[in-house]
């Protein structure tokens, strides 16, 4: 199987995920819709209450609801196999002189363009209700890339997820009890060191906490902070467990 | 014309404490249909994911188109098609956006791939809903399509399993056309099915299956020869005329008559056919018997399978007392 042929499935598979996309619309709501939603709640109701020293609410928050967004984006990866693994169409293309791995490929690009549509979707939005990137643009081309290799990486977890956990319903379930109080547990929303010592802690050093400061640092005064290359490490070093990972449970699960 | 294109040799699988497959041997030749035939459970589906390179055996040896199924499991799928009892299709993708994308998943340069997916549309008959999503489609028309998915690439070998179970009497004609139409073509089939209607009248030959393993093999009419020979039937007009039915009957036949009561038919197994019908009528006769019906019949692959296994095929029918 040699990488052009990869390459070309793979790209297949991106174009059936769009195909599904552009006949069931309602599939990017949770990238499109629920930002906007987070994005005004957040900054018009925490906005006025939750005070940053030296940094406008909004402009504190975005880098948190950038990578809440990208973190569930990412993860949400299992839900949209576990769908497709439920349905017949994956049994033909185990059957298909096919790259076999071109399928989670093929996926995990597709969440890649819904992970940059909601980022563009919320920075947008962010604007609109007072987010500076004074960083520039260089830093903030820096600050997305970062977060979709984080996205990326998750999705390769939620690959991995997917392929272990037999229905898309308890994978929502289960997304919801750990991913969520990820977020919250983190420099997203609140400053750590006003947390319970312990819990803060813990905040500063799990990874979405080190990817929202490296995304906030980037974003607002352009330089990438000490969590940048932590961040980056995280980043690559989930990909590199989650990657195989990920390939040997689908392969196990489809061969059964 | 006796190339083997489909030959698997003391195949096992076990699923935990289940074997499905407890030695399996079959084989196909070049352009003939080749029927798996057995109840649920038999092992049939764990036969056509092991032959389709969906999974490996524990034990034992298969080639498809010669090739080594668990050596080379790349080359054995570009030879063959494989379409079931669930359609392995995209539900939001059209028809012909299915058998186009698969088309090119088998390597069919995309414009060829096209006028293919066209021309299956055409002969299968699914021109009016070829630009609609599959979800939309019945299923006769899934089935249809997913025989198109699986011939696409124009493969030498094609696996069906199942591939009528579910459909209405239209829907199953119009497969049964579909699938002796390839096999005039030069294509390779073989089918699963635990209907044996549908084995005598596809298969050149048939292998019946029971607990992972073959348990006859040969053609439809070696298998009832197996069982046994023909009988004369006749139904008559009145119960009353039964045991006169059977008396003529028996000393005609050989052995002892069936009488069924309900159908108020009595046979007998018969050795030729030569005078017996004539005679028959005329005894019958002789003896104030009215004749409803008279023939000879060939046992059913249903008998055949009783008599194999000791229990009936298909679950039996709901009993209206």
């Amino acid at each position: 199987m040699n990488a052009a042929w990869w390459i070309r499935d793979s790209w297949e598979m991106v174009v059936r995920n769009l195909i599904h996309i552009k006949r069931t619309p309602e599939l990017l709501l949770d990238v499109t819709l629920s930002p906007i939603m987070f994005v005004l709640l957040f900054s018009l109701v925490f906005g006025g209450s939750i005070v940053i020293p030296n940094v406008d609410y909004t402009s504190f928050l975005m880098a948190g609801i950038f990578v809440q967004t990208i973190a569930f984006a990412g993860i949400y990866t299992s839900v949209l196999l576990a769908n497709d693994l439920q349905k017949g169409m994956i049994d033909r293309f185990r059957s298909l002189p096919m790259s076999q791995s071109s399928v989670l490929t093929g996926r995990t690009i597709t969440d890649l363009f819904r992970a940059l549509l909601a980022v563009s979707i919320m920075w947008v939005v962010g604007l609109l209700v007072g987010f500076r990137p004074e960083g520039g643009l260089a830093a903030s081309v820096a600050a997305i890339g970062l977060m979709l290799l984080f996205g990326f990486a998750l999705s390769w977890v939620g690959v991995a997820a997917g392929s272990l956990v037999r229905t898309p319903e308890a994978l929502q379930g289960i997304i919801f009890a750990v991913v969520f109080p990820l977020t919250f547990v983190s420099s997203a929303f609140v400053e750590t060191r006003r947390m319970p010592e312990w819990l803060g802690w813990f905040a500063d050093r799990q990874p979405m906490t080190l990817v929202i400061d490296a995304v906030r640092s980037l974003t607002l005064f352009g330089e990438p902070g000490p969590a940048a290359i932590p961040a980056v490490l995280w980043s690559l070093g989930t990909l590199v467990v989650a990657f195989p990972l990920g390939l040997w449970l689908y392969n196990r699960r489809t061969t059964q | 014309m006796t190339r083997a294109m489909i030959e698997a040799v003391g195949l096992h699988k076990s699923f935990g404490d289940t074997h499905a497959l407890a030695g399996l041997d079959l084989d196909a030749t070049e352009g003939t249909i080749l029927g798996v035939l057995g109840p649920n459970g038999a092992g049939k589906t764990t036969a056509v994911r092991v032959l389709t390179t969906l999974i490996r055996p524990d034990a034992g040896h298969a080639t498809v188109a010669g090739i080594d199924v668990t050596k080379d499991p790349a080359a054995v799928r570009s030879r063959i098609g494989v379409a079931g009892q669930y359609a392995a299709l995209d539900e939001l993708l059209t028809g012909s956006e299915n058998l186009e994308m698969v088309g090119r998943l088998y390597r069919v340069p995309a414009p060829v791939a096209k006028q293919r997916a066209a021309a299956l549309i055409e002969r299968f008959e699914l021109g009016d809903a070829a630009n609609r999503p599959v979800k939309t489609y019945s299923g006769g028309m899934r089935r249809r399509l997913d025989l198109g998915a699986a011939l696409i690439a124009e493969p030498p070998v094609i696996f069906l399993d199942e591939p009528t179970t579910g459909l209405d009497p239209k829907g199953r004609l119009s497969m049964w056309d579909l699938i002796a139409g390839l096999a005039r073509g030069g294509t390779t089939v073989l089918m699963t099915t635990q209907y044996l209607e549908e084995a005598d009248r596809l298969a050149d030959d048939i292998a019946v299956i029971d607990h992972g393993r073959v348990i006859a093999r040969g053609t439809a009419d070696a298998l009832k020869r197996q069982v046994g020979g023909e009988r004369l039937v006749v139904t008559i007009s009145q119960e009353s005329t039964l045991d006169p039915a059977r008396r003529v009957l028996e000393s005609i036949g050989e052995g002892p008559a069936r009488v069924d009561d309900a159908s108020r038919a009595v046979s007998v197994a018969v050795e030729s056919h030569g005078a017996v019908l004539t005679r028959a009528i005329r005894e019958l006769d002789a003896a104030g018997v009215h004749v409803d019906d008279i023939g000879f019949r060939r046992p059913t692959l249903d008998e055949v399978f009783l008599s194999l296994t000791g229990r009936p095929a298909e679950e039996p029918a709901e009993v209206v007392a």
